[in-house]
């Protein structure tokens, strides 16, 4: 698999690139939707060259823990704050997101509750088989990707009847937003590069609108180099064929009509809501909540969680613009000093798949070309 | 959260659990989201779920185009 990353097949593939933007006459603005494109982009050094080569990259909303507004950390963190004989399991990057309220990271938990971090909600239904003393609620964001994982387990909890388990979601859909930024017209983009994993479970007719209603072209990427580069060409070739569609580039990994078990799954316990975005607002039927049926292993509903939505941000973040496209990091004045890694102040400098935290990971390579 | 890279299966227990080698590290994973998985295969594992499998047939043409590019370009 080495010509997935081989830097001569890299310079082949940016001088088709360069020589089809030539053709063009015109440079050309292609959003990557999903963070983990945005970390091969800039881990790889391929911003500027692809800049010369006539495309300007822009990051979308592809980040979970970015998107998810502050309100609903800080849901969690009364949870942990105000509840006893609570466990709180977590995926790692959701601890460390700054509110008003602190972080999870550095909450005082209520008598004998805790926080412990977790990499599958499966690992916090364990807790709760294991701990039946006291609540667990597994406390997760995610897209398309992650959703059915959460899904899997819910119905497990019911199935076994874990009556201490429940979670606090931020489950969200890709095309909705995608819809939104298009409808919001604020980014001039060109073409879409979509995202590899969510494509896995969705398929790629449900980005079919996106070339059909709004004439957008499109390629499902992978996550080597070269399958970006792939991608970004074969969107090239739609727009010099004025002929937008859904074509996929991630072959390998993407069946075109997605994974139709994890999709049984996500519709047979979760149902479509309007849901606020951070930065791209509220959009309809872009978010997933558990349906009624299930409603007891649902953290807001069992412990009547008040998530006033609207108005959280901390004043001075500039996320929200970031994750519409409007600026690029470092165009933020927090980016590299009130704003870092190891201090974060927003969550695009949280999580790896964060657009703030990738520009400053990579940086110096970035001024390097 | 998002392990990019594929792993092969190493084992499949009765209730679809099993382990997968990623990199050198043998990790616990669920396999219920997939059907007919067996040891060998190579999947794409997201928070503890293998979420789909490899297929080697276009994992080959995608090398072969990604050879056929540099091929052309170096001409």
């Amino acid at each position: 698999m080495k010509e997935l990353r081989d830097g001569s097949i890299t310079r082949a593939l940016l001088g088709q690139i360069k020589g089809k933007t030539s053709r063009l006459g015109r440079p050309v603005r292609i959003m990557e939707v999903c963070g983990t494109h945005t970390m091969t982009i800039h881990r790889y050094g391929l911003k500027v060259p692809l800049e010369e080569a006539g495309v300007d990259m822009v990051s979308g909303p592809g980040c979970p823990v970015c998107i998810t507004p502050n309100e609903v950390h800080e849901a969690c963190l009364d949870l942990v704050t105000q509840k006893e004989n609570f466990i709180l399991a977590s995926f790692g990057d959701m601890t460390r997101v700054p509110t008003r309220k602190g972080s999870l990271q550095t909450a005082v938990p209520a008598r004998s509750s805790l926080l412990k971090i977790v990499y599958s909600p499966e690992e916090a239904l364990a807790l709760a088989r294991a701990h039946a003393d006291k609540e667990v609620v597994f406390f997760g964001a995610g897209f398309e990707t992650t959703i059915p994982a959460i899904a899997v387990t819910v119905k497990r909890a019911a199935a076994e009847r874990v009556g201490n388990f429940s979670t606090l979601t931020a489950l969200w859909l890709i095309p909705p937003a995608l819809r939104a930024i298009l409808l919001a017209g604020e980014t001039s983009i060109s073409g879409f590069l979509y995202p590899g994993h969510v494509s896995a479970i969705i398929g790629l007719e449900p980005y079919r609108f996106i070339a059909e209603e709004f004439g957008v072209p499109g390629a499902v990427a992978g996550f080597e180099p070269n399958d970006i580069l792939l991608g970004i060409s074969s969107v090239l070739d739609q727009i010099m064929e004025e002929r937008p569609d859904v074509r996929l580039e991630y072959g390998r990994v993407v069946n075109p009509s997605g994974n139709p078990v994890a999709r049984a799954v996500m519709e047979e316990m979760l149902e479509p809501r309007d849901a606020l975005w951070r930065g791209l607002g509220r959009i309809p039927r872009s978010g997933l909540v558990l349906k009624d049926s299930y409603r007891a292993y649902d953290a807001r509903t069992r412990y009547g969680l008040h998530v006033s939505e609207g108005s959280g941000d901390l004043p001075g973040c500039r996320c929200g613009e970031v994750l519409r496209g409007l600026i690029s990091p470092p165009q933020c004045p927090l980016f590299g000093k009130a704003c870092g890694p190891d201090s974060p102040f927003g969550p695009c400098m949280v999580s790896f798949e964060g657009a703030c935290f990738i520009h400053h990971k990579y940086k110096i390579k970035q001024r390097m070309g | 959260m998002c392990l990019a890279i594929p792993a092969q299966v190493t084992e499949i227990d009765a209730d679809g659990r099993g382990k997968i080698d990623y990199l050198g590290t043998k990790v616990k994973v669920d396999f219920s989201l997939l059907e007919n998985i067996r040891p060998g295969d190579w999947v794409i594992v997201h928070a503890g779920f293998a979420i789909t499998r490899l297929d080697e047939e276009e994992a080959r043409e995608t090398l072969s185009l990604l050879r056929e590019i540099a091929e052309a370009q170096g001409e």
